[in-house]
C-alpha cells in the first residue's frame, strides 16, 4: 500500500511535469528581442519596459484571448551574430509574436529565422528601408518610419513648399547622413522638378567649412539639404550666415536637437529639420509615459513610444485575429486600425505603419516648432 | 577661370592654413629642442578654448564689451595653457628624458587621453556654444562674403606671432640659447646654458600659441567640445612634418600649404577627398624630400 502510494506520487509528478508545456501554452508568449546589454543597451531596454507595461495592463484586463501575456526578453546587443541566436532561442521557446529587433543590422540577420518559423516580427526602431521595401519579409512590420521617408519629406518640402529648384545636398560621410543625402538626391532626380547642383561630403570635425560654403555659393544653389548631425550642421549654418548667405537650410532628425539651437544661437533661426511627428498630445502617449514613470521612476528612453505602440498593435492583432495563427495576425495588422501611443495606425502591405511619420520643424525664437 | 571663386578659396585656405601654422609651431619647437612629438599639444589648444569660454562666460555676466572680453579671455587662456604646458613637461616628459625615445611618445599620447577625459569629467562632453567675441566692423562688410572679422584677425594674429617668434629666436639671448640647445643639448649645457629653463620656455611659448589659436578658432567656428584638439592637432602635426619638423619657417609654410591644398581640393575637386588629397600631398613630399619642404637633412654624427 505504502509502495503504491509512492508510485502514485511519482506518476502524478511525472504527469505534472509533462503537463507543464501544456500550461505554458496557455499563455501568449510575447518575445522581446534587442540590445539589452552592451554599448547600445539604452536603445533596447526601453522596449523591454514598454512590453512589460503593456503586458501588465493587458493581463490586468484579462489578457489576450483569455490568456495571460508572458514577456520573454532575448538579448542581441545589436550584433547580427547574436541576433540569430536570440531569434533561434525565441523560436524554440515558442514565441507567438516578437517585438524587435532594435538595430537594422541585427533585424536583417534575424529575419530569415522568423520567416522560416512563420512568426510575426515588429520592430520599434529598425529604419533601414530595404527591410520592408524589398518585399522579402511579409512577416516583418515596424512602427517607425523608414530612413528614406525623411529624405522624401525634406525634398517635397524644399521643392513644393519653399519653391526651390536648385538644391545643394551635403552630408557628413557617416552612414546616417550619407544615407539621407543619397535618398534626397534620388528623390530630387526622380521627381524631375528640381536638380541637384552640388553633392558633397564634408569632413566631420574639420576646423572650418569656408571652402564648402564658397562652393555652395558658386554652385548657384537656392537651398541646402544636409544629412548628418548637429555639430557639423551648426558649423556650416554659422559659416554660411557669416558669409552673408541666407539660403534655406533643410536637414534631418540628427539636427532636430536642442543642442543645435544652443550652439548655433541666432544663426539657427529659420533652419528646417524633420523629425518624428509630435505625438505628445495623444492620450495614449501620455498614458504610456505616466505608466513608465510610475513603474520605473524615470522618464522612458529611446524608441519607447514606438515599442509601446508596437506592443499594443501586436496584442490587439492577436485578439482581433482570434488566434495565434501568424497568417491571421498579419491580416489583422493590415486591416484593423488600432489606437496607439504614436497615433491611430494600421500597416500597409509592405509592413510600414500608415499614419506614422515625420513632420517638418523650423527654429522660431530659439525653439523647434512643428510646421503643419 | 573664375577669379572671384579662386580668391574666395584662396582666403579660405589662408585662414585654415594660419590656424594650422599657429598650432604647428608648438609641435615643431618642441621637436626641435627635445626631439619629442608632443601629442598632447592639440589638447592644450582645446584647453585654451575652454578656458576662454569659461572666462568669457563669467565676464559676459558683468557686461564687458566684446573686445575687452576677447583680450582678457585670451590673456587668461595663454597664462593657463602655458602653466599646463610646463606642468605637462615636468610630469610626463622630464622624468623620461633619458629613456628610449618611444617612452616619452607613449607618455605624450597618455597625457592627450588624460586631458580629454579630464575635460569631459570637469566640464562636459557636450558641444558648447562659443560667443562671437570678434565684432564685425563696418569697413569689412564689402568683403564679408569672402572673409569676416574673425578670419582677418586669425590671419593677422598668426602673422604677428610668427614674426615675433622669428625675431625672438634670432636676436635675443634666450633665443640663441634655444638654438644652441636644439643643435646639441649636451654641448649647450657644458657652455653654461640652463637646458631645463630653455625646454620650459619652449613649452611656454608653444602652449601660449596653441592657446591663442584655441581662442581665435573657437570664436570663429562658434563651438567647442573636448575633442576639437584631436583633429586640429593631427592636421597641425601634418603641417609641421610637411614643412620640415624642427623648422619654424617650415611649420608656417607647411600650415599654409596644407590649408590651401585642402581649400582648393574642396573647391575644385570634392570635399569628399579633402583629407585624402592633403595626406596624399604629405606622402608625395616625404617621398621626394623626406625631411620636409624646409627641413634640413640631418647628417648622422659619427
Amino acid at each position: 500500500m505504502r509502495k503504491g502510494w509512492f508510485k502514485g506520487l511519482v506518476a502524478g509528478l511525472a504527469l505534472a511535469v509533462m503537463a507543464c508545456p501544456a500550461f505554458a501554452a496557455d499563455t501568449i508568449k510575447f518575445g522581446v528581442a534587442g540590445a539589452h546589454s552592451g554599448d547600445l543597451a539604452s536603445y533596447g531596454l526601453p522596449t523591454v519596459n514598454a512590453a512589460k507595461l503593456v503586458a501588465k495592463m493587458v493581463n490586468a484586463k484579462g489578457g489576450v484571448l483569455g490568456k495571460q501575456v508572458e514577456v520573454i526578453p532575448q538579448d542581441d546587443q545589436c550584433k547580427p551574430e547574436l541576433a540569430t541566436n536570440a531569434a533561434t532561442k525565441l523560436v524554440s521557446d515558442g514565441a507567438n509574436v516578437v517585438l524587435g529587433h532594435i538595430c537594422s543590422g541585427a533585424t536583417k540577420a534575424a529575419l530569415p529565422i522568423y520567416k522560416e518559423a512563420n512568426i510575426v516580427l515588429m520592430s520599434p526602431s529598425a529604419t533601414n528601408p530595404a527591410l520592408t521595401q524589398s518585399g522579402d519579409y511579409p512577416n516583418f512590420f515596424r512602427t517607425i518610419a523608414s530612413d528614406d521617408q525623411q529624405a522624401k519629406l525634406g525634398v517635397d518640402f524644399t521643392i513644393e513648399k519653399l519653391g526651390k529648384k536648385k538644391i545643394a545636398v551635403l552630408h557628413d560621410k557617416g552612414d546616417y547622413g550619407k544615407g539621407y543625402a543619397e535618398y534626397a538626391k534620388q528623390f530630387i532626380e526622380q521627381g524631375g522638378k528640381g536638380s541637384v547642383v552640388l553633392f558633397e561630403g564634408v569632413t566631420p570635425g574639420a576646423v572650418d567649412y569656408s571652402a564648402v560654403v564658397q562652393k555652395i555659393r558658386n554652385s548657384g544653389a537656392e537651398a541646402v539639404m544636409f544629412g548628418g548631425y548637429h555639430p557639423e550642421a551648426s558649423k556650416i549654418v554659422q559659416q554660411m550666415r557669416k558669409k552673408r548667405m541666407d539660403l534655406p537650410f533643410v536637414s534631418d532628425d540628427g539636427v532636430k536637437d536642442d543642442t543645435f539651437i544652443k550652439v548655433a544661437g541666432k544663426d539657427a533661426e529659420g533652419v528646417y529639420a524633420s523629425s518624428s511627428r509630435d505625438v505628445s498630445a495623444l492620450p495614449l502617449y501620455k498614458e504610456a509615459i505616466e505608466a513608465h514613470v510610475k513603474e520605473f521612476g524615470a522618464e522612458p528612453g529611446a524608441f519607447y513610444k514606438e515599442a509601446y505602440a508596437a506592443s499594443l498593435a501586436l496584442l490587439n492583432a492577436i485578439e482581433k485575429a482570434g488566434s495565434t495563427d501568424s497568417a491571421k495576425i498579419m491580416n489583422a495588422l493590415r486591416t484593423e486600425f488600432v489606437e496607439t501611443s504614436v497615433g491611430k495606425i494600421k500597416f500597409d502591405k509592405r509592413g510600414d505603419a500608415e499614419g506614422v511619420g515625420f513632420s517638418m520643424y523650423q527654429v522660431k525664437n530659439g525653439k523647434y516648432v512643428e510646421l503643419k | 577661370m573664375d577669379w572671384q571663386y579662386f580668391w574666395e578659396l584662396f582666403f579660405g585656405g589662408l585662414t585654415r592654413g594660419s590656424i594650422y601654422a599657429l598650432i604647428a609651431l608648438g609641435y615643431t619647437m618642441v621637436y626641435g629642442i627635445i626631439e619629442l612629438i608632443n601629442f598632447a599639444h592639440g589638447e592644450v589648444y582645446m584647453l585654451g578654448a575652454f578656458t576662454a569660454l569659461i572666462v568669457a562666460g563669467a565676464l559676459g555676466i558683468y557686461g564687458f564689451p566684446a573686445v575687452a572680453i576677447l583680450i582678457i579671455a585670451a590673456a587668461v587662456a595663454v597664462i593657463y595653457c602655458a602653466a599646463y604646458g610646463v606642468t605637462l613637461e615636468k610630469i610626463a616628459y622630464k622624468p623620461l628624458r633619458d629613456a628610449p625615445r618611444l617612452s616619452p611618445l607613449i607618455s605624450a599620447i597618455g597625457m592627450s587621453i588624460f586631458l580629454q577625459n579630464y575635460v569631459i569629467l570637469a566640464q562636459t562632453s557636450d558641444f558648447m556654444p562659443f560667443p562671437n567675441l570678434v565684432p564685425q566692423p563696418e569697413f569689412l562688410e564689402p568683403i564679408a562674403h569672402i572673409m569676416g572679422a574673425s578670419e582677418v584677425l586669425i590671419i593677422v594674429t598668426s602673422a604677428i606671432a610668427m614674426a615675433a617668434l622669428t625675431l625672438f629666436i634670432k636676436y635675443t639671448r634666450m633665443g640663441k640659447a634655444m638654438r644652441a640647445t636644439a643643435q646639441n643639448r649636451k654641448m649647450a649645457m657644458l657652455l653654461g646654458i640652463d637646458a631645463d629653463k630653455v625646454i620650459s620656455l619652449t613649452f611656454v611659448i608653444g602652449s601660449s600659441l596653441a592657446a591663442v589659436g584655441g581662442v581665435l578658432i573657437a570664436s570663429h567656428v562658434g563651438q567647442v567640445n573636448f575633442a576639437i584638439g584631436f583633429i586640429a592637432g593631427i592636421k597641425a602635426f601634418t603641417a609641421a612634418v610637411l614643412g620640415g619638423i624642427g623648422s619654424i619657417p617650415g611649420a608656417m609654410l607647411g600650415g599654409l600649404v596644407l590649408g590651401w591644398c585642402e581649400s582648393f581640393a574642396t573647391g575644385y575637386i570634392s570635399s569628399d577627398y579633402e583629407d585624402a588629397l592633403a595626406f596624399g600631398l604629405l606622402v608625395l613630399i616625404l617621398i621626394f624630400r623626406p625631411s620636409g619642404i624646409l627641413g634640413k637633412a640631418k647628417t648622422q654624427k659619427v
